[in-house]
């Protein structure tokens, strides 16, 4: 028990952060820990350009008509918003950055399987951001994030560094996930079965199985969309016999489990929060697990729902509402999962926890909408309108940007070693819960009564909403920005943060804060998964510590 | 039908005047849902509306057609809450679906909040609170709350499919109408080969769209019909409403398809995506059929007439300004007989060959300063429409 503690209390051995110094040591780094800071770096950089885009298109709609922006620099920030809020944001933002962090030490390894191909997804991660600030020094690019042919193979020359990011992203989350499936087949230590992972590897090791199996499908469809545009063969495009709506497919087909890598993860670190800071056993851990897997498997089989009104066949369409409906099960089960574990729990309201609150209202709202768009003719009637533009915010932004703060406060103090200001952050996270609702609530009445999306213009009895929806997303926007600044200010002068601040029970609390090179200075025992009953207060340093383990073990299960 | 032809010396005379009956019969069949939409047998003229950017210029004081009036009418904007007005008798079952699926979602989500709202209040943390031994799982429990969703969503996907079809499944026998996207407006074309940038159907009738794209993808969206179709170029896809309620409707492009830098001062006139919108008219059934006659008869229309008609129905008027103002492209104010210098360095002058070919191949002689964004109108129009168009920016002086 508790060897870590005593190493750290006879000999310091020096933490990650401290072992080398100088930015050489950090860009070359092969340590899992340091390459999910500078992901983290890049991802809350790039979150905060996304934020402006969309801050630009919220301003620009709070009037009809012009506002700030004309048609065509509204298009231009609508695509950017979209293009780096998915590619450069939400796909890696819980992989890449928090798993990173995370990933090696809840399984009590060293490192990721392969340390040297984590840092190449790193730089892989840069070289296609790079490329897509490229397109906007190019004039950038005004398809849409998803680039539908054949209106992509018309416009800007902008189009090409954009795709080109698009592709080398992929091969950043192709290597990630490599390294996670095979960290997490191989790296599990002694006495760490498959069922006594922490639910956030189960979901880390979906995400991985979708990273794996459906990103080269994107890379594939990128690269005929290059092909189609300088040699001309007619593959998408129907004044060369081509088919533009075999685009759509190629494209959903990645795209669709996409949303799967940006929410399982999302759905792991939550059942960590809410397991945690109720203090009780995760409810129905197999049932959780099993759900990722079967998200992860259903995701493929679900992407022609995207293609209802595309004029698809009536029996694909058919067959794609029922698949889609499945996906409604193992989300369900979820929820009904969480909620059952705060029962009879011991719930602190820690920043953390409030942002797992959140998530699973949000999600609540963003899963029950898809039921709308699932039904096919609704979705005839809601397809490409604001209700989907909310809705897929639910899913996305709701659910997997506020399941990344919360995980990031989570994990801040052991990957840092500093502490966040607990009662600023409660307020930003009830600030992120009224501003995005605020923002998306209105867009669902829009979208029902028929305001297409992506519209700089619109009907005047619509501004109401617009203006509502803009106002939410200021509020948003400051409690993000407000954030950013903060952890910025705790990485410099935050208090020591104690070694298990949470009396969370995964391994990665048994390490020193923060961890060593290799994570632990001896090998650490596996820990009962989800049991808090040995974890009491420390009122010297804050944080839990576990008691001498004093005879047989309470609570029933 | 003869107003608009023989009106034209004395421009205040409404056409409706030489055909007092017709709005008779169309006023008591229309929407009264427009507050601002003037009646079109009055003598004043037509006043404004307040939603500048559609292509209708039905406020630009020159007379008109009958049936124009009721597309210059403020569209219905009723409904409820949620929704606008249904007014298609096939998508009924669309709007009992949502509001079902909406109670729906509103018990689960009231349910799911309130209990995590209860237990945080009943289990907070606070000095002296334990958490409670409590199973980790429970079989039963879960298994109910796997099966029971699945349950209740094989329900929605049946009714949602039952419904579905009905939505996309015209009946054998419709009336059937042409509808031709492109960047950035729609023309719709009816069986005797009248076409017009505003769909004008029956009441009552199964109307059948067999649409397609010139440029990239657009999307049919009449919200009040509850459906929606993708346009795609090369290729049909179709749609159908059977119209139940007579009245002024939206119409729109869902979806993305562009759009071009609009000149500052300008906003209201830019075009793209969100300005692909325009009128969906149901007539009473009698008026349909007189709309097909009149709009058919452009025989006696002075062929400027005819072109500053085509001006407005061929969308001319979303990138080509009369006035002499900037736009997307050149204005026609003056422009004939003009010295104008090409993307190529040479200099032409505009002269009706010139017109003719920028109608037909606009690329092939362009100007700078202008986007390479004009389609071409090849097959569209015919040889006295193109006459029509070259005679009207000839009166452009």
């Amino acid at each position: 028990m508790s060897n870590a503690v005593t190493a750290t209390a006879d000999k310091p051995e020096p933490n990650f952060l401290e072992v080398t110094r100088g930015w050489k040591s950090w860009a070359t780094t092969l340590d899992h820990k340091r390459i999910g800071i500078m992901y983290l770096v890049g991802i809350l950089t790039a979150l905060m350009l996304g934020g402006f885009f969309a801050l630009v298109v919220r301003t620009e709609l709070f009037f009809p008509g012009k506002t700030i922006v004309n048609q065509l620099w509204y298009n231009r920030a609508f695509t950017l918003h979209g293009a780096v809020m998915v590619f450069l944001v939400i796909v890696p933002g819980i992989p890449a950055a928090l798993g990173n962090m995370i990933l090696p030490i809840q399984l009590g390894a060293p490192d990721v399987a392969f340390p040297k191909l984590n840092l190449a997804s790193f730089y892989l991660w840069c070289v296609g951001a790079a490329c897509m600030l490229t397109s906007i020094a190019m004039g950038a690019i005004d398809t849409g994030w998803t680039f539908y042919t054949p209106y992509s193979l018309t416009t800007t020359a902008a189009v090409i560094p954009a795709v080109l990011g698009v592709f080398i992203l992929g091969f950043s989350s192709i290597f990630t996930g490599l390294n996670f499936l095979v960290t997490v087949h191989k790296f599990r230590p002694q006495g760490m079965g498959w069922f006594q992972m922490p639910l956030n590897l189960w979901a880390l090791y979906s995400t991985a199985v979708i990273q794996v199996l459906a990103t080269p499908v994107l890379a594939i469809t990128v690269l005929l969309l290059f092909v189609e545009h300088f040699m001309h063969i007619g593959i998408f495009d129907p004044n060369m016999g081509g088919d533009p709506v075999l685009f759509q497919h190629f494209f959903w087909f990645y795209s669709h489990p996409a949303v799967y890598i940006m929410i399982i993860p999302a759905m792991g670190v939550i059942s960590e929060l809410v397991s945690t800071f109720s203090r009780k056993h995760i409810f129905g851990y197999r049932f959780i697990a099993y759900s990722s897997i079967s998200l992860a498997l259903l995701s493929f089989l679900v992407w022609g729902h995207h293609l209802f009104v595309s004029g698809q066949s009536k029996l694909a369409t058919m067959v794609f509402s029922a698949l889609t409906f499945t996906v409604a099960i193992p989300s369900a089960i979820k929820v009904f999962n969480w909620v059952a574990t705060l029962y009879k729990g011991d719930i602190r309201l820690e920043t953390p926890m409030l942002y797992a609150l959140s998530f699973i209202l949000l999600f609540t709202i963003g899963g029950l909408t898809g039921l709308f768009l699932g039904i096919l003719a609704i979705d005839v009637h809601l397809h490409d309108t604001y209700f989907v533009v909310a809705h897929f915010h639910y899913v996305m932004m709701g659910s997997t940007l506020v399941a990344f703060l919360g995980g990031l406060h989570y994990w801040w103090p052991k990957i840092i070693g500093k502490m966040y200001p607990e009662k600023l952050g409660q307020l930003c996270a009830i600030g992120v819960f009224v501003g995005f609702n605020l923002t998306f609530l209105p867009q669902f009445v829009m979208g029902a009564r028929g305001m297409p999306r992506r519209y700089w213009d619109y009907d005047p009895e619509f501004t109401i909403f617009h203006q509502l929806s803009t106002i939410g997303a200021y509020i948003l926007g400051i409690s993000m920005f407000t954030q950013v600044v903060y952890f910025a200010i705790s990485a410099k002068r935050g208090p020591k943060a104690p070694q298990n601040p949470w009396g969370a029970t995964t391994l990665e609390w048994v390490a020193p804060t923060p961890p060593t090179l290799y994570n632990f200075p001896s090998p650490p025992e596996i820990p009962e998964l989800y049991d808090y009953d040995d974890l009491v207060e420390d009122p010297e340093h804050g944080g839990f510590i576990r008691k001498p383990s004093t005879g047989p073990k309470k609570g029933g299960h | 039908m003869t107003g608009s032809g023989s009106a034209s010396g004395s421009a205040v005379a409404p056409p409706t005047t030489a055909t007092p009956p017709a709005p008779a019969a169309v006023t008591p069949g229309s929407q009264p849902g427009g507050a601002a939409a003037q009646p079109a047998n009055t003598d004043t003229p037509i006043a404004k509306p307040d939603w500048v950017g559609s292509p209708l210029m039905c406020y630009d004081g020159k007379p008109h057609k009958w049936f124009e009036h009721e597309a210059c009418k403020h569209w219905d904007t009723s409904g409820t809450f949620w929704m606008p007005k249904g007014a298609n008798a096939a998508a009924d079952g669309t709007d009992v679906m949502f509001y079902a699926t909406l109670g729906l979602s509103i018990f689960c989500f009231f349910g799911i909040t309130a209990a995590v709202v209860y237990f945080v209040i009943r289990y907070r943390h606070r000095p002296g609170h334990e958490p409670e031994p409590s199973a980790a799982h429970n079989d039963t429990l879960e298994l109910t709350w796997t099966i029971l969703p699945t349950i209740i969503v094989v329900f929605l996907f049946l009714f949602g499919w039952r419904d579905y079809v009905n939505v996309v499944t015209p009946p054998q026998k419709a009336v059937e109408i042409n509808v031709l996207a492109q960047k950035w407006n729609w023309t719709f074309t009816h069986q005797n080969g009248v076409s017009d940038n505003v769909l004008y159907v029956p009441v009552d009738t199964p109307i059948r769209l067999v649409m397609t794209s010139k440029d990239v993808i657009h999307s049919f969206y009449a919200p009040v019909m509850r459906t929606k179709q993708d346009v795609v170029p090369k290729r049909y896809t179709f749609a159908w409403f059977y119209a139940t309620k007579p009245g002024t409707y939206r119409l729109y492009c869902a979806e993305y398809c562009g759009g071009n830098d609009v000149p500052d001062g300008q906003p209201e006139l830019g075009t793209g995506h969100s300005q692909m919108k325009t009128i969906l008219v149901v007539l009473p059934k009698g008026d349909y059929q007189r709309y097909l006659n009149d709009a058919a008869d452009t025989s006696s229309m002075k062929p400027e007439e005819l072109g500053a008609r085509l001006y407005e129905k061929k969308g001319c008027i979303g990138c080509h300004s009369v006035d002499g103002s900037a736009k997307v492209g050149p204005t026609w104010k003056g422009d004939f007989g003009q010295k104008a210098s090409m993307s190529d360095g040479s200099t032409i002058t505009v002269d009706e060959n010139y017109i003719r070919e920028s109608i037909l191949s606009p690329q092939a002689k362009a100007r700078p300063g202008y986007p390479p964004s004009m389609p071409s109108f090849e097959g569209q129009l015919k040889e006295n429409e193109i006459q029509g168009l070259i005679a009207y920016i000839k009166s452009l002086k």
